[in-house]
C-alpha cells in the first residue's frame, strides 16, 4: 500500500514542505527570515560566515547558503518563500533562482514560462519517462 | 442585515505588484494581463461594496515558522503594507472593518471555526496585489477590508472541504451582523504554479480551466479534491487554490459566473480571475 507521504515523494522535482522538512529546516529558514531587516542584510553582507554563526544550522545547510546552492537549500529543509529572501538580498530575480533550481539559465527559464510553462505530462511521477529531477 | 452580494477570485503574484510599482503595466509583457482585469475593476466600481472580506495567504511576512495559524482574521482598524525586503509597497494603508471583523470572529468560533484573532498584521503582496487588480491604484482603497489569512505554506493547509465550510460559516456570520452592508468576498492565490525544485515553472491549463468551470458547474467536485491532486497537477504552490473555495462557500449554491480571465504567464504563474454573483 502506498502511504500519503510516498505519494507526495513520488512527484518528481518536488519537495513538499512537510513536518519533517520544516523541523529540519527551521534555523535555515529563520536565518532567511532575518534578512527581511535592512540592518541584518548589511551585517550578513559584511561577513557571511560570522553572521551565520548566530544560527544553529547543520554544516550542510551552512554550505548551501554560502555556495548559493538553491536546490540544495530546498533539499535540506529550506522553504522557497524563505530562501527567496536570500535571493532578494543578493538582488537576484525569482526566475534566476527558479532557473538555478531547475538547471537552466534565467533567460531559458523565462522563455519556458512565456511558452506556456513546464508541462505536467511526464512530470507526475518518478516512474514517468524523462521526468525532471 | 449585512449580506454577501458576490465573490471574486484572483491570483496574487508578487511580480504583478512590482510591475505596478515600477510603472510597467503598459509593457508588452504585462499589458495583456492588466487588460484582462479591466472588466473586474468596472464590476467593483459598479458593485461598490461596503466591505471586502479578503482571503489570502501571508508569505513569511507577518507570520513565519515561529507561529503558523491555519486561519487568522484581522480585527484591527488598519493594516500597514509590509516591508517584504525592499521597503513597503507604496499603496494605501488597508483600513479594516473592526466591528464586522470582531463580529465574524465571534460568530465563526461559535460555529466551531477556531480562528486566530490578529490586531498587529502587516499585509504583504498576497493582499495588496488583489486589491490593485480589482480596484486599480487609488489614493485610498474604496472600502474597508477584512483580511483572512490562511496557512498554505506549511503542509498541510486546510482541506478544500474545510475551506468551503468556512465560507459557509462566513456567510452565516455576515448575515447575522446588524448593519445594512453589502459585502464582497475575494479568494486569492493560484492558479497552477510551482516555485521550487527541478519541477519549478509547472503550469497546467487544463486543470485550471476545469477548476474555473467547476466553481459554478460542480463546486462539490472541487471540495473533494485531495491535496495530492493539487500538488501533482497544479504544482506545489497551486495548492493555494483551496482559498478560492472559501470564497465559493460563502456564495449560494446557484451563484452565477459573470466574468473570467485566464493568462499565462505572470512571472512563474498562471493568472486566473473569476467573478461570481450571488
Amino acid at each position: 500500500m502506498t502511504t500519503a507521504k510516498e505519494e507526495f515523494e513520488d512527484i518528481p522535482g518536488t519537495y513538499l514542505f512537510n513536518a519533517e522538512r520544516s523541523k529540519a529546516g527551521y534555523h535555515l529558514n529563520m536565518f532567511c527570515m532575518s534578512l527581511m531587516k535592512h540592518e541584518n542584510r548589511e551585517a550578513f553582507r559584511a561577513d557571511e560566515e560570522a553572521y551565520l554563526d548566530s544560527f544553529p544550522m547543520t554544516e550542510d545547510q551552512r554550505r548551501t547558503v554560502l555556495e548559493r546552492d538553491w536546490l540544495g537549500m530546498i533539499k535540506v529543509g529550506g522553504n522557497i518563500y524563505y530562501t527567496a529572501k536570500l535571493g532578494a538580498c543578493d538582488g537576484k530575480s525569482f526566475q534566476y533562482i527558479a532557473g538555478k533550481m531547475s538547471g537552466v539559465s534565467e533567460q531559458e527559464y523565462a522563455d519556458m514560462m512565456l511558452g506556456g510553462g513546464r508541462s505536467v505530462e511526464n512530470n507526475r511521477s518518478k516512474s514517468d519517462p524523462g521526468h525532471v529531477g | 442585515m449585512a449580506k454577501i452580494i458576490g465573490g471574486a477570485a484572483t491570483s496574487h503574484v508578487p511580480a504583478i505588484g512590482a510591475a505596478i510599482d515600477l510603472g510597467k503595466t503598459e509593457s508588452d509583457y504585462w499589458k495583456p494581463m492588466f487588460d484582462g482585469y479591466i472588466p473586474s475593476k468596472k464590476w467593483m466600481s459598479e458593485t461598490n461594496p461596503d466591505a471586502i472580506i479578503l482571503v489570502y495567504n501571508d508569505h513569511a511576512t507577518a507570520f513565519s515558522l515561529e507561529l503558523i495559524p491555519t486561519f487568522a482574521i484581522g480585527v484591527a482598524e488598519e493594516f500597514p503594507p509590509a516591508d517584504e525586503g525592499w521597503g513597503p509597497r507604496k499603496v494605501p494603508v488597508v483600513k479594516g472593518h473592526s466591528e464586522l471583523a470582531w463580529h465574524l470572529a465571534e460568530s465563526l468560533i461559535l460555529d466551531e471555526f477556531d480562528m486566530t484573532m490578529v490586531n498587529e498584521m502587516p499585509v504583504d503582496h498576497g493582499l495588496t496585489v488583489p486589491l490593485n487588480l480589482m480596484c486599480g491604484e487609488p489614493d485610498e482603497w474604496p472600502c474597508p477590508v477584512i483580511p483572512i489569512a490562511v496557512n498554505v505554506v506549511q503542509y498541510p493547509p486546510p482541506t478544500g472541504k474545510r475551506c468551503f465550510e468556512l465560507g459557509r460559516a462566513i456567510r452565516h456570520g455576515v448575515e447575522s451582523f446588524d448593519q445594512d452592508l453589502n459585502v464582497v468576498i475575494f479568494g486569492t492565490g493560484g492558479m497552477s504554479h510551482q516555485l521550487h525544485g527541478e519541477r519549478a515553472g509547472l503550469i497546467n491549463r487544463d486543470f485550471d480551466t476545469r477548476f474555473l468551470d467547476d466553481l459554478t458547474a460542480d463546486p462539490q467536485r472541487l471540495v473533494q479534491l485531495p491535496h495530492i491532486e493539487y500538488v501533482r497537477e497544479a504544482g506545489s504552490e497551486g495548492i493555494e487554490m483551496v482559498m478560492w473555495l472559501i470564497m465559493r462557500g460563502a456564495l449560494s449554491d446557484d451563484a452565477k459566473e459573470v466574468y473570467r480571465f485566464y493568462h499565462i504567464p505572470a512571472s512563474n504563474t498562471a493568472v486566473g480571475n473569476i467573478i461570481i454573483e450571488d
